[in-house]
C-alpha cells in the first residue's frame, strides 16, 4: 500500500468538485496522513474549468502535483479528463464521470464536442473507470449528489477504510441530505469492480 | 500507514482561513479591506469571530487608512487586499512607513503569479523594499497563521507597519493548522497626541525619515537571529535560498539539499546569507517572478544563480524547480491534446448579458472595467474593447473622447460595475463632467460585488458583519456630480435597454445609464421561483439568432441532412437550438430574439 499519493480532481464549476475533494481530504486526515490541497477559485461558479490538487503522505511539502505525477484522476466531466492528460502517466487510474457539459464554443455551434474520449484515454494504456454519477445519484434519489457517487468510486481505489469516508460524509453533509448521500456513496463504491 | 488518528486540536484550513484565525489569535480589533482574489476570504472568515470589527471598504486605499487610524488609536489593525489593490493603497502605505504605529498594523497582500484571476502578475515584494517596510512570507496555511502573529509582535516592537505576503498557493491551499493561544498587545487602546510622529509635514517627516533608516538597520540585525530565517544544512553541493511556496518546491525537488529558508524577506540577513554561501559549493536563489532576493544578494557580493536558471514569469512547481536546477528534463505526463476551451461565462440569467448584446449591436467602442462583466469581452458578445484596472473605464473613455474630438461622438461608452464605480469610478465621472466630455457611462448595477463571490458594497444595503446599511443612490450621486442625463433601465428588458442606450450614446453631453437588476447568484435570487423557458423544437429554423447572446442555457444541436429530414426539417437546416431547462432561469432575454415562436414561457420550478 502506498504511503503517499496524488489525486487530481477536475471538472466544471458547479459540479461539487470542491466538496468531493474535501471529503477525500477528511478521510485521509482521519487516517493520520498529512494532506495538502490546492484549488483555483475565482470563476468556479461561472462554468469554467475547475481543478483541485490533493496530495497526501507522511509530510507533504508542495501543494501542487507535478506533470505526470497524478496517481488518480477524478474527472467530473468526460472532456475535462482529456484536458488533464499532461498530469497523467501510464500507471495513473482515471475515474470518469460520463456526463457531458457543453463548453460555450460547442453550445453556440462553433465547434463540436469530441467523440471517443474513453478510447482516447484507454489507447494510452491508462486504467479508465467510467462512472455514470448522474444516474447513480438519480437512482438513489438526489441528482445533486453525483459528486458523492464519484467519491464512492474513488474510495474503492484508496487505501483507506470505507468507514473513514462515511465519517467524513457524516461530518460534512447536512443531516437532511445525509441518508441519500450515504446511499449514493455506497452505490458509487459498487460501480468500481 | 500510520494508524494515529488526527489530533482533535488539529484544524484543516485554507491559507485565508488560517490568516483569519491568526488575526483572531493576535487580538486584531479592526480589519478593513476590499475583496480581491485570492485575498477575499480572510475578512469573510474573520467577520465570524467575536471581538473584532470587520468591514468592506470602498477600495484598498480607504481600507488601509482605516487600519492606520485604528493602529494610531492603539488597536491591532489589519488591512487585506490583492496585489493590484496595494497599488491603490500605496499612497498611505509609503507614509505610514514614516509614522510607524501605536497598535500593531499588518497589511496582507495576496499575489497571483500566473494570473489565475488577475490582470497582471506584479511582485508585491518590491513594495516592501520601496516603502522600507518589513515583509514576512509564509509558505503554507500553518505558517500563514503563525507569521501573522509574529507580524504583530514585530510591528509593535519596531514601531512599523508590517507587510505579510500571501499568494494563490497559500491563500487557496488547505493544510493542517494547529490553533494557538490568544496573544495580548501591550499597547492600550486610546487617543494620544504625538504630532511629531503622526503629523507628516516636511519638518516632522524629515525626522521620521531618519527613524525609518534606524529601524531598517535594527530590522536587518534582527533578521540575522530571527527563528524563521534559518539554514537547514544538508548536502553541500548546492545551497538554496528560498521563501514562501518556492521553499516548498525546493524541499519537494531536493529533499536532502541545504536550504536557507527566509521567513522575513525584507530586510535581508547579510550575515546568514554569507554563512550559507561559505558552507556550500554554489548558491541558487529560487523565487517566483522578479529577481527580488537575487539582485540584493548579488549586490552583497555573494555569487549566486537565480533567473539565469529559473523563469521570471508565472508560478513554479517542484518539477519546474528540479528541471531548471538539474538541466535535465524530468518525468513528464502525456502530451496535451487539443481540447475545446472552457472559459468562464456570464451565468444564465446574468443581468449584464442584455447590455453587452445591445452594445455589440450598437457597434460602439467599449471602455471596460474589472468585474464579472469583463466577460462581455468573450464571443459571441465581443463587446469590450479595453480593460486596464479598477475604475479606469470612465477616465479612459474621457481620454478617447478628447483624442477623437467630434469624430468620436456617439462611439464611446464606458461600462463599470456598481462596486467598481464606488471603488474608483466616481472621481473619473467627476473629471468627465468637469472637463466637458460627451461619452456615455453605463453603471452595471447588480447590487453586489459579484466576481469575488458576492460581498456586500455601499450599494447593497448591508455590511460585511450583516447589518443593514445605507444604500448609495447612484442617480442622486450622478446628478450631484453634474450629470444632467441620468437614466435607469432594467437590463432584462432588451428593447427598453436598446432604446435608452441609443439615445444616450447619441447625446452630445455626458450621460449615465444605470442598468439595475440583481445578480442571479445572490441567495435571494437563487431562492426565487424560476420559470424556465421552453423550446418548441419543431418551430426552430436553425437561424441561430438566439445563440448570439451566448447564454449557457441555450445549446446548439448540429444535424446531418438525413437527421434534419427525419426530424421534419428542411434537409439544408444545419441544426436546431434547445434550451436546457435545468440551467435556464427564465430571464426572457432570448424571447424577443426568436422570430419563429420556437421559444415559449414555461412552468415554475
Amino acid at each position: 500500500m502506498k504511503k503517499s499519493g496524488n489525486i487530481l480532481f477536475c471538472g466544471v464549476g458547479g459540479q461539487g468538485i470542491l466538496l468531493a475533494s474535501e471529503l477525500t481530504a477528511e478521510a485521509l486526515l482521519a487516517q493520520g496522513h498529512d494532506v495538502k490541497k490546492s484549488e483555483v477559485h475565482g470563476m468556479a461558479q461561472r462554468g469554467g474549468s475547475v481543478e483541485a490538487h490533493l496530495r497526501y503522505g507522511e509530510k507533504v511539502h508542495s501543494p501542487l502535483i507535478e506533470p505526470g505525477g497524478a496517481d488518480l484522476l477524478l474527472a467530473f466531466e468526460i472532456m475535462e479528463a482529456l484536458r488533464y492528460l499532461p498530469y497523467l502517466n501510464k500507471k495513473s487510474k482515471v475515474i470518469v464521470n460520463t456526463q457531458r457539459i457543453m463548453p460555450p464554443a460547442v453550445a453556440t455551434g462553433k465547434t463540436v464536442y469530441p467523440e471517443n474520449i474513453l478510447e482516447e484515454l484507454t489507447s494510452r494504456g491508462l486504467t479508465v473507470i467510467p462512472v455514470d454519477g448522474f444516474e447513480i445519484a438519480k437512482a438513489a434519489g438526489n441528482v445533486k449528489a453525483a459528486n458523492v457517487a464519484l467519491v464512492g468510486a474513488l474510495s474503492k481505489l484508496l487505501p483507506i477504510p470505507e468507514a473513514a469516508f462515511i465519517a467524513a460524509i457524516e461530518k460534512r453533509v447536512p443531516a437532511r441530505f445525509l441518508e441519500v448521500n450515504l446511499k449514493v456513496f455506497k452505490a458509487g463504491r459498487k460501480a468500481v469492480k | 500507514m500510520s494508524s494515529k488518528a488526527a489530533q482533535p486540536e488539529q484544524l484543516w484550513l485554507s491559507g485565508n482561513e488560517a490568516l483569519a484565525l491568526g488575526a483572531h489569535e493576535a487580538g486584531v480589533k479592526v480589519a478593513s479591506g476590499y475583496p480581491g482574489t485570492p485575498s477575499t476570504e480572510i475578512l469573510e472568515n474573520l467577520s465570524g469571530y467575536q471581538g473584532v470589527y470587520t468591514e468592506w471598504a470602498p477600495n484598498e486605499k480607504v481600507g488601509l487608512e482605516v487600519a492606520i487610524g485604528a493602529a494610531f488609536a492603539g488597536a491591532r489593525a489589519l488591512a487585506t487586499m490583492k496585489h493590484v489593490g496595494l497599488n491603490v493603497a500605496a499612497d498611505p502605505l509609503f507614509t505610514a512607513s514614516y509614522t510607524g504605529v501605536r497598535g500593531g498594523l499588518v497589511i496582507i497582500v495576496a499575489d497571483d503569479p500566473s494570473m489565475h484571476s488577475s490582470q497582471n502578475e506584479q511582485d508585491s515584494r518590491n513594495y516592501a523594499y520601496a516603502a522600507k517596510l518589513p515583509m514576512l512570507e509564509p509558505s503554507d496555511p500553518a505558517e500563514a497563521k503563525e507569521f501573522l502573529k509574529l507580524a504583530y509582535e514585530l510591528s509593535e516592537r519596531f514601531d512599523t507597519p508590517v507587510l505579510l505576503k500571501s499568494c494563490t498557493r497559500v491563500a487557496h491551499v488547505k493544510g493542517v493548522v494547529k490553533p494557538g493561544k490568544l496573544a495580548k498587545s501591550k499597547v492600550k487602546v486610546g487617543l494620544e497626541k504625538m504630532p511629531a510622529k503622526l503629523v507628516m509635514l516636511p519638518g516632522n517627516a524629515r525626522a521620521r525619515r531618519i527613524a525609518v533608516a534606524e529601524r531598517q538597520a535594527q530590522l536587518a540585525d534582527f533578521a540575522e537571529s530571527f527563528a524563521e530565517n534559518r539554514i537547514e544544512w544538508g548536502d553541500r553541493k548546492i545551497g538554496f535560498i528560498a521563501a514562501g511556496t518556492s521553499y516548498l518546491y525546493v524541499k519537494e525537488a531536493f529533499p536532502k539539499a541545504t536550504v536557507l529558508k527566509l521567513g522575513l524577506i525584507n530586510p535581508l540577513p547579510a550575515g546568514l546569507l554569507k554563512e550559507l554561501a561559505a558552507g556550500v559549493k554554489k548558491v541558487i536563489v529560487v523565487e517566483e517572478l522578479d529577481p527580488f532576493l537575487e539582485t540584493q544578494i548579488k549586490a552583497m557580493g555573494i555569487k549566486c544563480q537565480g533567473k539565469e536558471l529559473l523563469p521570471a514569469i508565472g508560478e513554479f512547481n517542484s518539477a519546474i524547480v528540479r528541471q531548471a536546477v538539474t538541466g535535465k528534463p524530468g518525468p513528464t505526463g502525456f502530451a496535451p491534446v487539443p481540447v475545446v476551451p472552457r472559459p468562464p461565462n456570464m451565468c444564465a440569467g446574468c443581468p449584464h448579458r442584455g447590455v453587452f448584446y445591445n452594445l455589440s449591436r450598437l457597434k460602439v467602442f467599449v471602455s471596460g472595467d474589472i468585474g464579472c462583466y469583463t466577460l462581455g469581452f468573450l464571443p459571441p458578445l465581443s463587446a469590450m474593447d479595453a480593460c486596464v484596472c479598477m475604475g479606469a473605464s470612465i477616465s479612459m473613455a474621457h481620454g478617447m473622447a478628447k483624442a477623437l474630438g467630434d469624430a468620436g461622438k456617439g462611439k464611446i461608452v464606458a461600462v463599470i460595475g456598481d462596486s467598481t464605480f464606488i471603488h474608483s469610478g466616481i472621481t473619473g465621472l467627476i473629471n468627465s463632467v468637469y472637463n466637458k466630455d460627451y461619452s456615455t457611462v453605463i453603471i452595471l448595477d447588480n447590487r453586489i460585488t459579484g466576481m469575488t463571490g458576492h460581498q456586500p458594497n455601499p450599494a447593497s444595503g448591508s455590511t460585511l458583519m450583516g447589518e443593514p446599511a445605507n444604500e448609495i443612490n447612484f442617480e442622486e450621486l450622478c446628478r450631484a456630480i453634474g450629470v444632467k442625463h441620468v437614466r435607469t433601465v432594467n437590463p432584462q428588458d432588451m428593447k427598453a435597454t436598446y432604446e435608452v442606450l441609443k439615445e444616450e450614446i447619441e447625446r452630445d453631453e455626458p450621460s449615465v445609464v444605470i442598468t439595475r437588476y440583481p445578480c442571479v447568484l445572490i441567495p435571494e435570487e437563487k431562492k426565487r421561483t424560476k420559470h424556465p423557458l421552453h423550446t418548441v423544437i419543431e418551430n426552430c429554423t436553425g437561424c441561430q439568432a438566439c445563440l448570439r447572446i451566448g447564454c449557457p442555457a441555450i445549446h446548439w444541436h448540429p444535424l446531418e441532412p438525413a437527421q434534419a429530414k427525419k426530424l421534419g426539417y428542411k434537409e439544408k437546416q444545419k441544426g436546431y437550438a434547445q434550451i436546457d431547462e435545468i440551467t435556464c432561469v427564465g430571464c426572457g432575454l432570448c424571447l424577443p430574439l426568436c422570430k419563429f415562436k420556437a421559444i415559449t414561457k414555461g412552468e415554475g420550478k
